[in-house]
């Protein structure tokens, strides 16, 4: 595949600047850290500080999502790659109004570590932090062990309706809650057609066969539940939601929140073919769909691929999801 | 000698950092069968910067681990960035101001490596990751002391086991990180955490060996 690269080295610093050059009335780079990207608004002085991070090749996530009303700080790691503690750090005191901050992450091992190392370095500066991890991607293990799951597209309802929740004023601990209800109520899948390759490493670290796809696939190319035949894109659509929604368990006439996140090499178009089915099984099923997106909202560089998230919805969680932002990736 | 000056021991570290770079597109390799394929490339920026770093700074043995564990942890990130940046710093501090290191200080400072790793990473031996090869290469070190053998004896057997620590990977099922996902998929590949370890080990053994 051909791509446009000029040093694979240096994808990710060139990948910052041309996100803050392209959106400089929202972001902007920290002075001391090019791998820290703080919402023009932030810090606001009295409100919870949202802090995310992660590795790059994700795009819009995890910089895009940053905004009023969003994420304040972002910390970016090398493709696919933890950021690292100092990034964390850095990122957390950006965004801290004297309210605390809360960081709101993916639960890989390398973001476990570098935030647990961040915390301790930004509470000697006498910043108050909790976490929330997303765990939403319901092959990454099974249901009773929720907590080795791993998040996925879901984290972008756990920023909005966080976010939301620390624009209204609300405390560290009230941020937090919304944040864990949000990710609580949240199940995706993810399947894959196609690898993805670091321009670094040259070739794809996994395989598709032809004709095949990957039931259950991780956010970087991770194993899924079963090895299929490529099916039609209604079949592939019945499987998805029957996953998601064999493990959330909701009751009759239940409100959602429908996400359709392509993995960076799949057209749009054909998001919307899978979204067609799938809002016709989702409602089959008694659910009320309460708001659609459809898009590449979280992708995996060039994997030919899609997620489906569904997030359960409250009066609450509405109003918080529904709250208007202006962050360049919604 | 029954002990090294911590005094420009600093050269041991730049030695290890080369062998890490040299064994950049191995250890991508490996790790490109079970894992993303970018262990050689995150590790050998790291490295590679502290060696650059220290070149003719003519550092002490633990202040060359600092530099390496700051680069680490501040400019690599990822799984490995914090788990060697950490076993560097604490291994750098249960030296740092020692004018002679003998056996049992490099036991001692083994084992806050070890207890640096396992904090931070919060691995177990058996979960197929570097602690595998680590505890291997200690635990036969401090034996080997205990029985009386000499620093340069125990330093060989440090270098065995950690060889066979890494082989022991090889039939392990991934417990922890992103290749815990295969299951028994990851079983039958060597693990290229511990791949890593078992290069800085014997190189940082071959460097004392010299300066015994």
């Amino acid at each position: 595949m051909q791509r446009f690269i000029n040093d694979p080295d240096n994808i990710v610093d060139e990948t910052v600047i041309g996100f803050v050059k392209a959106h400089p009335e929202r972001v902007r780079q920290d002075e001391n850290n090019p791998r820290v990207v703080i919402s023009k608004h932030a810090p606001v002085k009295g409100k919870v500080g949202i802090v995310t991070g992660g590795g790059a090749g994700h795009e819009p996530a995890f910089m895009g999502y940053i905004g009023k009303n969003m994420v304040d700080a972002v910390a970016v790691g090398e493709l696919f790659s933890s950021p690292t503690a100092k990034s964390f750090k850095d990122a957390i005191l950006a965004a801290d109004g004297g309210a605390g901050v809360a960081v709101l992450y993916g639960n890989y091992a390398g973001d476990n570590m570098n935030v647990k190392m961040a915390k301790k370095m930004a509470k000697k500066d006498g910043v108050v932090i909790q976490t929330v991890v997303a765990n939403d991607d319901v092959c990454s293990a099974p249901i009773e062990e929720r907590e080795k799951r791993r998040g996925v597209a879901g984290e972008i309802f756990m920023w909005k309706i966080g976010s939301a929740k620390a624009a209204q004023g609300a405390s560290l601990d009230e941020v937090c809650q919304s944040a864990q209800k949000a990710i609580d109520n949240c199940r995706s899948v993810g399947v894959g057609l196609g690898p993805c390759t670091l321009p670094a490493v040259g070739h794809p670290n996994f395989e598709i066969e032809p004709g095949t796809m990957e039931v259950g696939i991780g956010h970087h190319g991770e194993p899924g539940i079963l090895v299929a035949k490529l099916g039609s894109a209604n079949d592939i659509a019945d499987q998805m939601v029957k996953i998601v929604l064999d493990d959330h368990n909701l009751a009759q006439g239940s409100e959602v929140v429908v996400l359709v996140s392509g993995l960076g090499a799949t057209a749009v178009n054909e998001q919307y073919v899978l979204y067609a089915r799938m809002q016709e099984q989702i409602t089959a099923r008694g659910l009320k769909i309460h708001k659609a997106f459809v898009g590449n909202y979280f992708t995996s560089l060039e994997m030919v691929g899609v997620t489906l998230t569904i997030l359960a919805v409250d009066d609450e969680l509405k109003q918080l999801l529904d709250m208007p932002t202006d962050c360049p990736g919604f | 000698m029954t002990s090294f000056k911590n005094a420009g021991g600093g050269d041991i570290i730049i030695d290890v950092a080369k062998i890490i770079v040299e064994n950049k597109a191995y250890l991508s390799e490996i790790d490109g069968k079970i894992g993303d394929g970018d262990h050689g490339v995150n590790m050998a920026k790291g490295f590679g910067r502290a060696a650059d770093r220290l070149a003719d700074s003519d550092s002490s043995l633990d202040e060359a681990m600092s530099v390496l564990s700051d680069i680490l942890m501040s400019e690599i990130g990822g799984s490995m960035g914090p788990l060697y940046g950490m076993m560097f710093a604490d291994m750098a501090e249960c030296i740092e101001g020692q004018d002679d290191i003998d056996a049992a200080l490099f036991l001692d400072m083994l084992t806050a490596g070890v207890d640096g790793v396992q904090e931070i990473g919060g691995a177990k031996l058996g979960d197929k990751t570097l602690l595998d090869c680590l505890i291997a290469a200690k635990e036969a070190f401090a034996a080997s002391v205990e029985n009386g053998e000499t620093f340069d004896v125990s330093l060989e057997a440090l270098k065995e086991s950690a060889v066979v620590g890494r082989d022991g990977t090889i039939d392990m099922i991934a417990k922890i990180g992103r290749a815990a996902r295969l299951g028994e998929r990851s079983r039958g590949v060597v693990d290229a955490g511990a791949t890593s370890c078992c290069l800085i080990l014997n190189i940082l053994s071959d460097g004392v060996l010299k300066r015994l």
